[in-house]
């Protein structure tokens, strides 16, 4: 019987890895799909960032109270990671408490932090959803958050999260009460700092009825994990991984620095100064001007949307948004991973990409929510995981100007101004000095 | 004025210290125009050899390039960085956070390399070494001042504290804004915005933002941007407050506090 257990235990590990391994590689090729871009330069500057914005946090704290409550559930999901190590070997041997007998009293100390972490993580969880359906918090319910998936995503990951970690409390009441009854397998250990608290309301149960409660706990819990993890790439939980890469390959250069058009530089280079042009130019060079879909866009941005955690901090930030236009940061990200997963779909159906008609541009983003944008990198800024909405938005731009001529009218004509006058109104450049000679 | 072009200061085989940049709503915008005088004055007193590039200056295309052209962009910098190499700029100093940022961020690597530098933070080391000292009893003594970061000096370039020490030599009393420094709120003009409509929406940045400077209860509003100072005035009109609250950029402020300033 524990053989057939054990057995069972390494063949869901396995499929539960074996699955998670194929989505990553799946969403790691689709990130690839995006165009190089050089982020590795400046390494120390880097593992600054991923230790201040990833390990530390940073930006939550700009609200003291989430931070810390947001850091009980970062720290206990780390941390309990440890106790899983127990579960797994416990599962591939046969054992019950593994670490128990070498660690002595240090092993209740340790699942006794343990408990505490979970009872955190769980009061966290339950405050966390009270704020999207009692307090209602704005940017919870708002715009692209309305409803649908990006809402039960939200709520399965927390129902799930207080769910584990009420099995784990559960589980380790249970033992409790077993260890009194003098059960066999149940190693003595000292009392659990919260489960002590729990296993009275298991009193007087036989040690048949416990040891089920026990052992389907220890089941449920960890086949839930290995479900939670497989769960993390089809849902905005996927931050808990990506907003440590995404740290180190964050943009170090100043905010307000818009990225090189290297080809447009040189078509303006050869035309001022035609002797510097190349006497054999590929014919087949077709170029393409700012981002029209996800591949146009570069591995990093595509990076940001599967690095996006729907929170809403840059759309709350968002001037344009705060004053009830349709552009919406958070959107642009959500679009983006949108468009990135169907383009992953109809590849994994066709072998390559087959052209669907649709394009991130118009068919998801449109031309309003463009236009919206004044840059100010308040989104940007916001972001607790270095994701840059605002790169996103230009590349899109520079596609809708340069591509399809699309601009309002009174752009166009600021572009004519500047041009003709060297100045984005209509005044003559003979009168740009005008001011030193007027009284 | 005592203005000179760059050209003039070559003509007398002499070179400036520093380019002034004055940028196009600095030059053509009428009240932007009082603020380049007001700094004018300021590098008139302090005795800085300043030059500008008068008519050869042109737009830097950081509207262009924000609307999503950056063929117009590349042709504005192409011609701007050809302008100041000929004259071997060394340092420019500038009354514009998109020109700024322009400069500073954008041009280096399409070879324009210098040191720039923002009125305000310019304003600050001019203080800081002794050069420019405030009179005493100036108009903004112990005036409830409240000011305004311009997402690119701010958040864009990490500039927060300067302009904020240059209006603390003004003994007036600073009062900050619900959302300032890193999140502070945008004016509106920003990305192009300045040359269109608003997009269909609920409110204006701009009155969104006034209301936040108004609820301070400051009777100055303070700038460094001639975008911002536009967007923050129009605002302030819309509530009507235009006979009781200013909107002034820190070299405006700056000037008034000197002795003998012409403005």
């Amino acid at each position: 019987m524990q053989l057939v257990q054990q057995i069972l235990f390494v063949l869901i590990s396995a499929v539960a890895i074996f699955l998670f391994i194929k989505k990553i590689s799946e969403i790691r090729r689709n990130i690839l799909l995006g165009k190089d871009a050089d982020c590795s330069d400046n390494s120390a500057q880097r593992w600054r960032n991923v230790m201040l914005n990833a390990f530390g946090q940073k930006k939550m704290f700009k609200n003291p109270l989430v931070a810390v409550l947001h850091f009980f559930v970062y720290a206990g999901f780390i941390i309990i990671n440890l106790e899983i190590l127990e579960i797994i070997l416990d599962g591939i041997t046969g054992h019950h408490r593994l670490f128990s007998p070498a660690l002595g009293s240090l092993y209740s100390t340790l699942i006794g932090c343990f408990e505490v972490l979970a009872f955190a993580v769980l009061v966290a969880c339950v405050i966390f959803l009270a704020r999207r359906h009692i307090v209602k918090i704005k940017r919870f319910n708002k715009g692209e958050l309305l409803g649908g998936w990006p809402r039960s995503d939200a709520n399965y990951i927390l129902a799930f999260e207080i769910v584990l970690m009420s099995l784990f409390l559960i589980m380790n009441a249970c033992d409790l009460n077993l260890q009194q009854l003098h059960a066999a397998h149940y190693v003595h250990t000292d009392a659990f700092w919260i489960s002590q608290h729990i296993a009275p309301l298991f009193n007087g149960l036989s040690a048949t009825t416990l040891t089920f409660i026990e052992r389907f706990s220890w089941w449920a819990h960890i086949i839930g994990i290995f479900v939670f993890m497989n769960y993390l790439p089809y849902s905005k939980h996927l931050h808990v991984i990506l907003a440590f890469p995404n740290a180190y390959y964050a943009k170090l250069d100043a905010k307000g620095k818009m990225s090189n058009m290297k080809d447009i530089q040189n078509e303006v280079l050869y035309m001022m100064q035609p002797e510097l042009a190349p006497t054999s130019t590929d014919p087949n060079a077709a170029m393409k001007f700012g981002a029209r879909d996800v591949t146009d866009l570069s591995w990093k941005n595509l990076m940001d949307a599967y690095s996006c955690t729907e929170c809403g901090r840059c759309s709350a930030s968002c001037p344009a948004n705060e004053t009830g236009k349709k552009l919406s940061p958070r959107k642009i990200m959500m679009d983006t991973r949108d468009r990135l997963d169907e383009v992953g779909k109809n590849i994994n159906l066709n072998k390559e990409f087959k052209d669907d008609g649709k394009t991130l541009l118009h068919d998801y983003v449109t031309v309003e929510e463009l236009r919206a944008c004044t840059t100010c990198n308040a989104c940007v800024e916001a972001c607790p995981v270095s994701i840059s909405p605002l790169d996103i938005i230009m590349q899109l731009r520079r596609n809708l100007v340069m591509e399809e001529s699309n601009a309002p009218q009174e752009w166009n004509q600021m572009f004519g101004n500047i041009e003709n006058n060297m100045a984005p109104w209509k005044f003559s450049p003979d009168d740009r000095d005008a001011w030193v000679h007027a009284s | 004025m005592n203005v000179r072009t760059y050209a003039e200061y070559q003509a007398n085989n002499e070179t400036p210290e520093i380019l002034f940049w004055v940028g196009c709503a600095g030059s053509f915008d009428q009240r932007a125009q009082k603020v380049t005088k007001a700094f004018v004055d300021i590098l008139n007193h302090v005795g800085i050899q300043f030059a500008i590039l008068g008519k050869e200056e042109m737009c830097t295309g950081d509207p262009a390039r924000r609307a999503g052209n950056e063929f117009l962009f590349q042709m504005m910098a192409y011609n701007n960085i050809q302008t100041m190499n000929m004259y071997a700029v060394k340092k420019i100093v500038t009354t514009c956070p998109h020109c700024f940022n322009t400069l500073k961020n954008e041009y280096p690597e399409l070879g324009g390399n210098y040191e720039v530098i923002s009125h305000a933070v310019y304003l600050q080391q001019l203080i800081n070494d002794g050069k420019l000292k405030m009179k005493e009893g100036g108009e903004f003594k112990g005036t409830k001042i409240t000011y305004h970061d311009s997402c690119y000096l701010g958040r864009a370039n990490g500039v927060f504290e300067a302009p904020r020490e240059v209006l603390q030599s003004l003994d007036a009393e600073l009062i900050e804004m619900k959302r300032c420094k890193t999140n502070g709120l945008c004016c509106g003009a920003g990305g192009a915005q300045m040359f269109k409509e608003d997009e269909e929406g609920t409110s204006r940045v701009n009155w969104e933002r006034t209301a936040e400077a108004l609820e301070t209860g400051a009777k100055v509003i303070a700038s460094n941007c001639p975008f911002c100072l536009t967007m923050l005035t129009d605002g302030v009109k819309n509530k009507e407050k235009e006979d009781e609250v200013q909107v002034l950029d820190i070299a405006e402020m700056i000037a008034r506090g000197i002795p003998n300033a012409s403005l």
